[in-house]
């Protein structure tokens, strides 16, 4: 079976975000950009899925985007995976843009089983996934904790708000990876060298019109810092007072 | 032409969600300012309180029922919702921002060939065109955009929207049986999560954090939870620990929170924890550390040692309420 992991190549969580001059995006210098956090669960799962399934299941890795997202391909390299795809893009794409470029890739691959991370910690839209899979016409179950493949057959557990749905599916389908699903490997120092070696396949990423247009990007207004109220247990009364009669919260 | 603004409403267990009221809402002041028609839309097997929208100003709601609707059906649903939104063609879509209205958005949005933004905190109105502002980079940053397809998909985040109950129209239900539906991907079971409550919908929060030192003083935080009706939660050192299940995290990799009261016990402020919550209406710290970045979001801080102080709020709290 072939299966895929579609990768983002994000800013680093502990990053201070500061505007770019256009308004319009992050000012990128001096940022650390790593690969999404969650799409280290997506790779993880796929990898423990060729693991399960052996044979000569493939694993590609595909990212959209310029030479930066090499740098995460690689990872995804090192951590195992057999092929890596760039599908180019310099500019910018929204969700729907990078979605067509993916499944364009997916169904020309052939690969049945897909992997996201649930969603990307850039720009937060949780959707790529579910509009790749609608657009190859493929099932697909987001925010994934618990994932078993039984033949054709899909069982996965997302979760929720309270609780967790257990949901039936089948091949063709697009799982996205929640924090949890899986505990991600470390690449090994020889899966790192062996990644060095690799040739990362690129593609041009397949034309797509958006339907977003950014109008700005700004910084949140900055909250004023409140007061301390005291320094132990006696400035309860007042700390439950301030809560009651100002805040009226509780 | 496409004429009209339809709110999706959300049920669980045969009751309408909180942030189908606030979709609602949005739907019918939005329509006002575009000077279209409005209804609203729900998929279920049974509903109790369909028409309730009423008091938000919603005179038609259509019910797509089915036996097999109970739980929500990605395949199913958006279906049926996209059909009907064809059928009366829609040109705008509400949705919470739910873990249903965020799977099903993105879906609508491929079957009507429209553009979606996921959870709005603002919708706006400029020179007839909708401007939506959302949060990016878990609310380190917001984007203004808009969208240049026909048919237009928003999803809101629950909790900044005010349900406006001003109105009171007699609503008109229409129902309609839906006959096989498409189940290719179904829901079989829900397990309910041990904890009472979910940050993602929790009016107050309580979160603990590394100064909690170790698992097994969180009960600190659970009883002063308990006595305010409110979740748990937890920051990621906590849950990277596996002090606490990752459901609870909150901050950029876990959830992003809008509660009215946020308490954070033993909790430093690393820069993607405040990302996740710093949107919310009222910030509690007590830490030990003065100079924690958290005191520089907090309305009221008490900078002292939490095992010590959470006892004494809990019985305050606790004497309040009785």
């Amino acid at each position: 079976m072939k299966i895929a992991v579609c990768v983002s190549h994000v800013p680093d969580t502990a990053t201070r975000i500061k505007i770019g001059s256009d308004r319009k995006s992050i000012d990128p210098s001096g940022v650390t950009f790593i690969i999404n956090p969650y799409d280290e669960y997506a790779v993880e799962e796929a990898l423990k899925t060729k693991g399960i399934l052996g044979g000569d299941t493939i694993v590609y890795v595909l990212s959209v985007g310029g030479d930066a997202n090499r740098e995460t391909l690689r990872k995804a390299l090192a951590m195992g995976v057999d092929e890596a795809i760039l599908l180019r893009s310099e500019k910018q794409k929204d969700s729907f843009g990078i979605a067509q470029a993916l499944a364009d890739e997916i169904k020309s691959l052939g690969c049945e089983l897909v992997f996201f991370g649930k969603q990307s910690v850039d720009f937060d839209n949780s959707i790529t996934g579910q509009i790749t899979a609608e657009l190859l016409n493929y099932n697909c179950v987001p925010v994934v904790v618990e994932f078993k493949l039984d033949g054709n057959k899909i069982t996965a557990e997302r979760e929720i708000e309270g609780g967790r749905e257990v949901i039936e599916t089948s091949l063709p389908a697009i799982i996205s990876a929640q924090k949890g699903l899986n505990e991600p490997r470390y690449a090994s120092l020889k899966g790192i060298m062996a990644a060095k070696k690799k040739i990362i396949i690129e593609k041009p990423a397949a034309s797509s019109t958006d339907f977003t247009e950014v109008i700005e990007m700004s910084l949140p207004a900055s909250k004023q810092p409140g007061r301390i109220i005291g320094t132990d247990s006696s400035a309860v009364a007042e700390l439950v007072k301030l809560l009651r009669e100002e805040a009226k919260v509780i | 032409m496409a004429n009209k603004i339809l709110a999706i409403l959300e049920q669980r267990e045969g009751s309408l969600k909180k942030v189908s009221f606030e979709a609602a809402s949005v739907a019918v002041s939005l329509a006002k300012q575009l000077n279209l028609e409005v209804e609203a839309v729900a998929v279920g097997s049974e509903i109790k309180n369909l028409s309730e929208v009423g008091k938000c100003g919603i005179k038609n709601v259509t019910f797509l029922k089915n036996s097999e609707f109970t739980n929500y059906s990605s395949s199913g649903y958006s279906e049926v919702i996209s059909n009907y939104a064809k059928e009366v063609n829609a040109s705008y879509l509400i949705i919470g921002n739910t873990a249903l209205g965020n799977d099903l958005a993105p879906r609508l949005a491929v079957q009507l060939k429209s553009g979606c933004l996921m959870d709005c905190i603002n919708l706006q109105v400029e020179s007839g065109e909708v401007i939506a502002t959302r949060p990016i980079y878990a609310g380190k940053a917001n984007f203004k955009l808009k969208l240049n397809s026909e048919i237009k998909i928003y999803t809101i985040r629950p909790n900044i929207f005010k349900a406006d109950f001003s109105a009171n129209e007699n609503v008109n239900i229409t129902l309609k049986e839906i006959s096989n539906p498409n189940l290719k991907s179904k829901v079989v079971a829900f397990k309910k999560s041990e904890g009472k409550l979910d940050v993602a919908e929790a009016d107050i929060i309580v979160s603990g954090g590394r100064g909690m030192k170790g698992p097994e003083n969180f009960h600190l935080i659970e009883s002063l939870a308990n006595v305010l009706g409110a979740a748990v939660g937890a920051s990621r050192a906590v849950v990277d620990a596996g002090w606490r299940p990752h459901r609870e995290q909150v901050g950029q990799t876990g959830k992003t929170v809008s509660p009215s009261l946020y308490i954070a016990c033993g909790i430093s402020g690393a820069i993607q924890h405040l990302a996740g919550m710093s949107t919310s209406k009222y910030i509690v710290a007590i830490n030990k550390d003065k100079d924690a970045p958290i005191f520089s979001v907090a309305d009221y801080g008490i900078a002292g040692d939490v095992f010590e102080v959470l006892p004494v709020l809990t019985e305050e709290i606790k004497k309040l309420r009785s």
